[in-house]
């Protein structure tokens, strides 16, 4: 697939972040446009992570500006760029594992005040995820590995946001849940969300992206349409085990 | 990788070991049935009255345990100064009520000023909680363990530096505004204070848990108590809601020491170390992190000091504390996360 021709919706301007001495993300920019799927892929320590958790406030970058709609948002704490429409489902799922599915879905749209509209969200989260409704009174933490997947996604999705920030959805499933999750992605672009995905799953991540950044020890390596980097063999060598 | 292990798998085995605690917790249990149970049958008036004193203390214990373990729970410190918080809410009640209000002996006009001064009582030991937190805990929060630690011992010392310099090194004596009349019920004497500690106590923490368990605060508390950045994923102001924790586990603390100085008739600047120590011992037997436990904690702490204190047939006051922390290091053994406490391993 080929990128849009919407206006952008996130835009990383030459972004640097880093942990004490350590720079984890080294003058990276690119833009996320309003109905897209953007992969940003590579291995292990990329700063694929650091890039997500910076954008939603959790980091604070040491150089460089972060764009939303316009707005900068770069360095304001991370309650309040939930407030602005960027919701994130983040590495390692991190539900509250002692509240019941219930309640995880209630903090997901904690910040919302109509509650006829949370209801309406909840309910397309429900019907995106059908398990969630059989386990809806069950602690969290004593759920499978991907029925918490399914958690941590609907999650972001109740805060209804603009962009959702999706942190390695498919990590530790079967092959048959990272399907689902995958086709859910596409679902949840065509009602209307644009979405930034990490992923280790790289192939899958690419082909379902509209555009893609591949990411090597911090730097921007590469980019370009998502479709493209899936067949280019390059790209296949380095992340695609291939 | 994550595992996902099934239970059956960690299935326990039945060892020697195993059967030998089991066989052990059950002895004590029974040692301690029987001697209860001795003591019902031979006498069961003393029993009873023996027992509404111990939920007399027990619920003043579980007010100020409450605070440790709400604490514990948002942002795993031990805060040491809480016994202290306790404290100058004992010491602010008696300077308000007692002294500046001159508010001594029953009468009507005194119970309305009672109130007023709990609230404010409250409302003082919660600014106290929220600014130890500001100026000293918040700057420590992602320093090692140890850091904030021995910050909260620092705290507790000046706090009791300013109970201090407030009342003098000699217990005061409170002159209060309870009753000191009783009544009868089927042989049982209780004091009229008695009753009204319960009157205060248990909507209190009615109160709270509702706070805690109900209101959209409270799931952000326990929210943040889990995970500090999937909260501020969910829009949850961390810092905030921490303040909020301080705040009512400080006013918890104020109603707690307003609540004992009328009822004791006594305050002392060194009060917070001997009853935070008890709290806090109440905070860890009912699983430290857990309200209910906390409040469970705090009546069998009670009661246990009163059946030792007050039964015919007992060990007798001098092993009170013996007795107390005896039955801590024994249930520490049997159920380290204590009664409440979690011990199911959840799944990563």
């Amino acid at each position: 697939m080929a990128r849009l021709n919407t206006p952008a919706m996130l835009k990383i301007n030459d972004l640097t972040v880093g942990y004490g001495a350590i720079t984890a993300v080294k003058g990276l920019t690119l833009e996320v446009r309003e109905g897209e799927i953007v992969s940003l892929i590579g291995s292990n320590g990329a700063g694929k992570s650091t890039t997500l958790r910076t954008v939603s406030g959790l980091l604070k970058p040491k150089s460089g500006n972060i764009e939303f709609l316009g707005e900068k948002i770069d360095g304001i704490a991370g309650h309040e760029i939930v407030a602005k429409g960027i919701c994130h489902s983040p590495e390692g799922r991190r539900i509250f594992p002692k509240m019941t599915v219930d309640e995880n879905l209630d903090l997901g749209a904690y910040l919302r005040k109509d509650a006829a509209a949370v209801k309406e969200t909840r309910d397309h989260v429900l019907q995106l995820f059908p398990r969630l409704q059989e386990r809806i009174n069950q602690k969290a933490g004593t759920m499978s590995g991907g029925e918490q997947q399914m958690l941590a996604v609907g999650r972001a999705l109740m805060g209804n946001p603009k962009l959702l920030i999706l942190d390695e959805p498919s990590m530790g499933l079967a092959p048959v849940l990272v399907d689902l999750i995958f086709e859910t992605i596409e679902e949840i672009r065509k009602s209307g969300v644009t979405i930034l995905l990490v992923e280790q799953n790289a192939l899958a991540a690419l082909r379902i992206a509209d555009y893609a950044y591949v990411l090597e020890s911090g730097h921007l390596k590469l980019e370009g349409d998502g479709s493209k980097l899936a067949d280019d063999p390059a790209i296949a060598q380095a992340y695609l085990g291939g | 990788m994550t595992s996902v292990a099934s239970g059956v798998a960690r299935k326990k085995k039945v060892t020697p070991s195993a059967i030998l605690m089991r066989a052990s917790m059950i002895m004590i249990i029974g040692v301690a049935v029987y001697w209860l149970g001795l003591n019902l049958t031979s006498d069961p008036r003393q029993f009873a009255q023996v027992t509404v004193n111990g939920l007399n203390n027990g619920l003043l214990y579980a007010l100020i345990a409450l605070g440790y373990t709400l604490v514990y729970g948002i942002i795993e410190l031990i805060n040491f100064a809480h016994g202290d918080l306790f404290m100058l809410g004992a010491v602010f009640s008696f300077a308000v009520l007692t002294e500046a209000l001159g508010a001594t002996g029953p009468s009507a006009t005194n119970y309305a000023l009672l109130l007023v001064v709990l609230l404010l009582s409250m409302l003082f030991c919660a600014f106290i909680n929220v600014s130890i937190e500001r100026l000293a805990y918040r700057r420590l929060r992602n320093a090692p363990r140890l850091a904030p630690l021995i910050t909260a011992v620092g705290m507790s010392f000046v706090l009791q530096w300013i109970g201090l310099k407030w009342i003098g090194s000699n217990p005061v004596n409170v002159n209060t505004v309870l009753p000191s009349s009783d009544f009868e019920v089927a042989g049982v004497v209780i004091a009229v204070k008695t009753l009204i500690i319960f009157a205060v106590t248990i909507p209190l923490l009615i109160v709270l848990a509702f706070i805690v368990n109900k209101t959209r605060r409270g799931r952000a508390m326990r929210a943040t108590a889990q995970d500090k950045d999937a909260s501020r994923l969910m829009g949850i102001d961390v810092n905030q809601t921490i303040t909020f924790t301080f705040a009512i586990a400080g006013a918890a603390a104020g109603a707690a020491g307003l609540m004992w100085a009328q009822t004791t008739g006594t305050v002392a600047y060194n009060l917070g170390f001997q009853l935070g120590l008890v709290a806090f011992t109440a905070a860890v037997l009912g699983g430290v992190g857990n309200l209910y436990g906390a409040v469970l904690g705090g009546i069998i702490i009670g009661l246990i000091q009163s059946y030792n204190d007050g039964l015919a047939i007992g060990p007798g006051q001098r092993w009170s504390q013996t007795m107390v922390f005896t039955l801590l290091i024994l249930l520490m053994v049997y159920r380290p996360g204590g009664l409440l406490g979690e011990t199911a391993q959840e799944k990563v």
